[in-house]
Parts: structure tokens; sequence; C-alpha cells
């Protein structure tokens, strides 16, 4: 290997850590929901939603954890919307997953005309490890230049994925989890509140979207623009599908979707390469979001792949007590 | 009926429950009272308020009036919660089982109290002292979905248990259970009851509830008819008692009579919903004259064979011959305009369109011919007239012929789409269990009509998980085991371990 690919395979691995930590986020939050049983097509708006907040607070209180904060709120309210329609109205969750999506971004392209033009917003802190560089061998050489001084953002991705494992795997909590998207009929006739726990899930995932937001425009391209996201939602929403479900999974598929965003820019220093330096293949990466969205669309639609994948039992089936089956 | 004598050590007391819905009282000051240690029967028809009355027991309904005492102690019940707090459990006919979980993940869904991280290794040991305590052998750490019907009820039982529940409520258990399993289940009652557990069984067979309860109590209509002990009663009281009037139990019927084959399936392969086999080489006549009864746990491919015999679901490989001439993958119509009718599992979805009136349903499957067609149109007064006459002679209880089908009863709608198909005096039926959920009396009434379908000749495919019913109507009876024939034996009622065993997938040799 010479130097160039050295180079090239290190700026993939860095850049997709750094642009696959927002997508992780809504991944993982995406994740919860749908394990909880609702299914919430919307991630797209409320990772706008949270993108625009977070940006907004942050420039007017000078404070990039109270924009964190705010936007992690606002797309929270934006999916209790959905939980709304989903849970208690029993509406189709399809429907307004979508619905949701385009609300979001329609109203951030309104309400966020003023700050586009912006450029010095307050941003999330960067982290210094130097101690990593003292590690011998693989320290001055990978972690070092890898992981010595990135967005504090990159280390919470970190923490979050096993911490969710941990969480609906091994914890009481995670338990009424699993079990209320699996067989909520099971879980009320245990005692278990299936409403109250939908709609508190749909909020956390609400919530995880409005961090991968706000980690887009306040760390990792800290600006806002119109559409931010570039279809960064429903790539969440694929993910979520081929993750089947499992976090860990999910962060392997958010970092590698990251680094696919950056591909077209550094294969083109990558001389052995064919069509490489072609500017046609990055037409093509950009058009993965939508080809992705068909996808898990037409899985979400089709009861029978969905039980192969391992989706939870009762994904996007609302719960009526009294009713039988699920 | 007497009067509830208080001052008795009762587990349980429920007095006076009255339980009112929009236009029904499904319990009318129901009284109930439960000895410690006693297997309690609660018996009654379809409707007769047995459900009303355990889901207000068990927390899920609030009654209109009543009281419900436990130990001597007035208690009210505002969600499941407080009754599983009380120590009431309910089995449910449906398995409240979550299938992805292991067996002690169930068990401690909801308990708050253990500790907000799982410790599975002391969790499995706890259920697996448990379930040694109580004979109840399970492995607590298997998924749910990896259990045979009659473990994961023993599952559901060992989750009363571990929820501390006295007084246990079983609703229906034996009707998803091959005749072995009952065995067991019994034995396990007997042993909870014998360490003091109260258990409500809930069933309407009669054979059963002698077996296996102490006391009866009777419902009929929303009120309480009798409590009787089983030690002084027969099975024609208590059917008199149930239903109101005398029960036949077996329907006279004259030996069969079978002519020539109608309708022949060979090698016949099917796949389910998930793309799993179904059905597995199977291969069946059956003829002019006869009922063919096939038994079988549910889940076997029951569902699917008289799908793919309609023309429902299509056959992967194999055929299906009606009188010689080849239906197999044709669509619907052809397996219809053959003679071939087809009394379904599903009566809301596929028997009937819920939302027609009872002439509009009752002219499906003849609209395309004469003299309901007309040229392009339909002809509305003679289906009208049709409808009035078939309503007459099926006993169809409604107000009218323009009522919505969804309106009637079970029992009613069922005789609705016997009327339908069996006017058109098919040379076929495909009765897929035909009596299932329906009372005493309508289920009568039904055993009545395929007799007669048989007697002027038609060829009955009967698929049942009544084994008294197979064993009353068919006049040979094959078993199904994950979409195979494991054997057929004619219907005697001393095959009935026979059956069992086939059912649970052991192949017997005829003869042995």
């Amino acid at each position: 290997m010479d130097g160039t690919t050295l180079i090239f395979i290190f700026n993939i691995v860095s850049a997709g850590l750094r642009t696959g930590t927002p997508l992780l986020f809504a991944t993982i939050g995406e994740l919860i929901t749908e394990r909880a049983g609702v299914l919430n097509l919307g991630v797209e708006g409320m990772m706008l939603a949270g993108a625009l907040a977070g940006f907004a607070v942050s420039f007017s209180t000078g404070n990039p954890w109270l924009g964190v904060a705010a936007g992690m709120l606002a797309a929270g309210v934006l999916s209790l919307l959905h939980g709304l329609v989903a849970i208690s109205l029993r509406g189709d969750q399809v429907v307004s997953g979508l619905a949701l999506a385009f609300v979001g971004r329609g109203l951030t392209a309104v309400l966020g005309a003023r700050y586009v033009q912006i450029r010095d917003v307050p941003r999330l802190p960067n982290i210094e490890m130097p101690f990593l560089n003292d590690i011998p061998l693989i320290g001055p050489t990978i972690l070092g230049p890898l992981f010595g001084r990135q967005n504090i953002v990159l280390y919470l991705g970190f923490l979050l994925v096993p911490l969710v494992w941990f969480f609906i795997n091994r914890t009481r909590a995670g338990l009424n989890l699993r079990a209320i998207g699996e067989y909520p009929a099971a879980a009320d006739a245990a005692g278990i509140n299936v409403v109250r726990l939908r709609y508190f899930y749909v909020f956390v995932g609400g919530m995880l979207a409005g961090l991968a937001g706000a980690s887009l425009s306040l760390a990792v391209t800290p600006l806002w623009i119109e559409d931010m996201t570039a279809g960064q939602g429903w790539i969440a929403v694929g993910l979520v599908i081929f993750a089947g479900w499992d976090p860990w999974r999910a962060a392997l598929g958010s970092y590698i979707f990251g680094a696919l965003r950056r591909l077209p820019l550094d294969l083109q220093s990558v001389s052995w390469l064919p069509f490489a330096s072609n500017p046609i293949l990055g037409t093509w990466l950009s058009m993965i979001p939508y080809l992705f969205t068909i996808v898990a669309l037409m899985f979400s639609s089709r009861e029978a792949a969905r039980k192969r994948l391992g989706a939870p039992a009762a994904l996007g089936v609302p719960y009526v007590r009294g009713e039988r089956g699920l | 009926m007497t009067q509830l004598d208080t001052n008795q050590p009762y587990a349980l007391v429920m007095r006076g429950i009255v339980k009112r819905f929009p236009g029904v009282l499904a319990n009318d000051h129901v009284d109930l009272a439960l000895y410690p240690g006693e297997v309690h029967a609660l018996l009654g028809e379809n409707g007769a308020g047995k459900s009303t009355l355990m889901n207000i027991l068990s927390g899920l309904y609030r009654p209109d009036a009543g009281q419900i005492i436990i130990n001597g102690e007035p208690v009210t019940f505002n969600s499941p919660r407080d009754a599983i707090r009380r120590g009431i459990g309910m089995v449910h006919q449906h398995f409240m089982l979550v299938p992805t979980l292991t067996v002690a993940e169930n068990l401690i869904l909801g308990q708050d109290d253990i500790g907000f991280i799982l410790d599975y290794t002391a969790l499995e040991a706890k259920v697996a002292e448990l379930s040694q305590k109580f004979g109840l052998a399970v492995d607590p750490h298997a998924k749910i979905w990896q259990l045979s019907v009659g473990e994961q009820q023993r599952v559901e039982i060992l989750k009363m248990l571990y929820h501390g529940a006295k007084i246990l409520i079983m609703d229906e258990p034996t009707a998803v259970l091959t005749p072995q399993e009952v065995e067991e289940l019994f034995k396990t009652l007997r042993e909870m009851a014998a360490v003091g557990h109260t258990i409500i069984f809930i069933s309407h067979k009669l054979d059963e509830v002698l077996e296996i309860a102490d006391r009866v109590t009777v419902l009929r209509r929303g009120k309480v008819t009798a409590v009787v002990d089983t030690a002084h009663t027969t099975k024609a009281e208590l059917a008199r008692l149930m239903v109101g009037r005398e029960v036949l139990f077996r329907v006279e019927k004259k030996p069969a009579n079978p002519g020539n084959p109608i309708l022949e399936i060979q090698n016949l392969n099917a796949k389910n919903d998930r793309g799993l086999p179904a059905l597995r080489n199977l291969s069946l006549t059956v003829r002019s004259g006869e009922i063919v009864g096939v038994a079988g746990v549910a889940g076997n491919g029951q569902v699917e064979l008289a799908e793919v015999i309609t023309g429902l679901r299509p056959a992967e490989s194999g055929k299906i011959l009606v009188h010689g001439q080849d239906i197999t993958n044709k669509p619907a119509t052809a397996a219809i305009d053959r003679g071939v009718a087809h009394i379904p599992a599903d009566r809301t979805g596929v028997g009937s369109a819920p939302n027609l009136y009872l002439d509009e349903n009752l002219i499906m499957k003849s609209y395309r011919h004469p003299p309901i067609s007309k040229g392009w149109a339909i002809n509305l007064s003679e289906a009208f007239r049709q409808a009035v006459q078939l309503i007459k002679r099926f006993d169809v209880k409604t107000p009218d012929v323009k009522t919505p089908a969804r309106l009637l009863s079970g029992g009613n709608l069922q005789k609705l789409i016997l009327a339908r198909e069996l006017s058109r005096e098919p040379e076929a039926i495909i009765a897929v269990y035909p009596s299932r959920g329906l009372d005493a009396g309508a289920t009568e009434a039904v055993h009545r009509r395929l007799i007669d379908e048989r007697d002027r000749g038609s060829a009955i495919l009967l698929i049942s998980e009544d084994l008294d019913e197979l064993l009353s109507l068919a006049d040979r009876i094959v078993v199904l085991y994950e979409g195979q024939i494991i054997g057929e034996v004619p219907p005697k009622d001393e095959l009935v371990d026979e059956i069992g065993l086939m059912m649970a997938g052991t192949k017997i040799q005829a003869g042995d």
C-alpha cells in the first residue's frame, strides 16, 4: 500500500465516525421507538427541527448545550404529534410518519430562513485526548490521529450504543420495552401501561432525532441551511431495518453510511480504482437515501418480510385492550 | 337459588355482580363463592356471561354493582395489577406470553420487586426452583416460540404462581390441548388445589367439568341457574341447566353409504403465510355420502388445506380433483362452480361481508348465474325472495333481511353461511371448525345439517379441533400433523388415546 491509499483509508474512517455520528443518534432513536412497536417515518423532519432549534438557540443564547436541549425538545414535541396519531387515535403510522417528515421540512424551511447566512454559531466543543498518543505502537499511528481530538458528540455516540444495548437487553425497563413491541396484550395483562410507555419511547426516539439534528448543525457542519439533513433521516429508518433492530449493527451501519457520504470526495485521490474520479459517482451516492426509503417502505408494508428480518411483532400495530391477538 | 352464607370460610366471594354493556345485561346479580383448595367450574354457553365475570375478577372491567370479597375482606380492582396483587391470576385462552422472550423473562414481566438490572442467572434459578416445586417441568432459558402449546400453558400457570396467585382462573384451558396434555393439566390442577390454591375452571365441555371440578356454578344469560356438586349431578342435568332444555349429545345418524370419489387430493404441497411448508405431500379422497374428519392441533395445516381446495391459496405442487376435473390453482370460482361449498373458520372475514345485508350475503355464490343474474344486472327482488325463504328454512334469527351481517350473533351468522353454502346442494363441503364458538343449540343445528347433507350424497371434509365433534360426526378420521396425514382411524370413542398420540406426532400403525 502506498501513502495515498493509507491516507485515503484514514480519511474514510475518520469521516465515517464524524459524519456517521448524527446518523447514529437518529438510527438509535428510531430503533428504540420501533422496539416499542411504533413506526415513525418522520425522522427526517424531526432531525431538521432539532438542527434548526439547536442552531437558533445556540446562536441567541451563546450556549451550544442549551441549543442541544432545545433541539431535542423541539424534535421530541414533534414526535409526540406522531404518538398522538399512532397510539391514541390509532391512525395509519406510515401516513402519519410521512406527514411528520414533510411538516418538519416545511416548518424549518420557513422558520430557518433568517439563520441561513450565519456562520459564527457557538459550537459543541472538541475534546482532546493527548494520552492516546502515549500508547505504544498504535497510539501515535492510529489512536492519536483518529480519536485524539474529535468533537464531543462522537464520544457521546460511542457511549450511547453499549448503553442502549444494555438497557434493552439487560434491564427491567428494557424488558418492558421489548414486551410492548412484541405482544402488548401480554404486557398489559402483566400490569404494564402500554400506552404510556409507547408515548415515552416515541418521545425518546424524537429526542434522539433532535440530538442528531443538533449535532449536525452545532458540530459536524456548524451552520444552518434548508434541508441540511439531505435524506439522513430516511437512511436512519432504513438502517434500523437492516440492523435487525440491534444497536451494535445500527452503529456499524451508521458509520458506514457516514463514510459513504465522504466517499466521492476521497475517492478522487485513489488513482488505482476505476471510475473513482468519475463525477457521476457522487450523483449516484446521493440517490442512496431515497432508494433506501423505498426499500424501507417496502419492508415495513410487507408483514412476511418483516417477520423474517426479526421486526418487533407488533410494529406499526396500534394496541387496543380487549382485542384478541396482538 | 340458595343465598350466600358469608360466614363460611370462603377464599373468594363475588356477590350481586351486575355488568351492563350497551343493549346487554352481561351479568345480572351473579353470585360466586369459592372454598380454598377447590376446583370450581364456571359453566355456560357463549354469551352466558362467564368472560365478563372473570374480566371483572381479573380487574379488566369494573362492575356496575356488586362486591368482591377475598378472604373476608372487600376489595376494589381498578386495573389488572390490583387483581394480581390480591392473588388473582388468569390464564387466558390466548396465552399472554411474549413469543420472543424466554420463559424466565415472561415470568418476571411486569414485576417490580426485582432489581432494575436483571440478574439472569439468579432469575433462571428461581424459575427452575418454582417449576420443580409444582412439577411443571419447563426450561427457564427457552424462548416461548420454541415451546409446544402444552408447555406454553405450563409457563402461563407458572407465571401466575410466580406472581403469587392463590386464585387461578383457567379460561377454556383444554381447547388447544391434545387429550394427553389435558390429562397432564388436570393432574397439575389437582396438585395445586391440594396445596390450597383455588381454581376457577371455565368451560363448556361437560365431561371435563365433571372430571376435574368439585363444584359447578352454571350461568345462563347472565344469571346463575344453579350451583351443584359434581358428585351429585349428571351430564344431562348440567346440559339442561346450561342450555335451558334437553340436549342431544350425539347426533343420530345412519351408517355411511359411501359412493364414488368426489374430492381427490393428490400429493398436495402448499406454503403458509410465512412462506414455510404447511402441507407436505398430502393425499386424501372423500367419497360421496361420507364425512371425513380431519383431527389435529390447530396450526398443523388445517386452514391451509381448506384454502387450497377452495382456491384461496396456491398449491406448490400436487393435484385437486373434483369429480375427476382438475381445479388445482384455478380461481375460487372454479371450485364454486363445481359445487364445492366452503364453511370457513373465519366467519366474518372469509365467510361473510359484515357490512352487507343478509340477502346480499346469501347470493354471493349464486349471483353469476340465473335466476339471480339477469344479463348484466342482478335480480334484486329474486335475491330478496330467496333470502326470505333461506332465512326461514335455516332458522336464522334476525329482525329483517335488510340487516347487516355483522349484527348477527355467532350462531346465526354460521346459520346464514350454512344457508348460502348448503342451499346450492353442493357436491363437496369443506367445513372448517363449523361449531367453534357456537353454543350447544347452534352446534346441534350445524351437526344436523351436515349429517343431512351427507345422507343426500355430499362428500364432506370436516376439519375440527373438537374430538367429540369428530367422533360423533365423522365416518372416518384422518390426523393431520405438520401438514401430513399421519394416520387414519375409525371414529370410535375408545381410540381417543391413539388419536391424541397422533395429534402429538406419534405414528401408529393401524390395528396396533
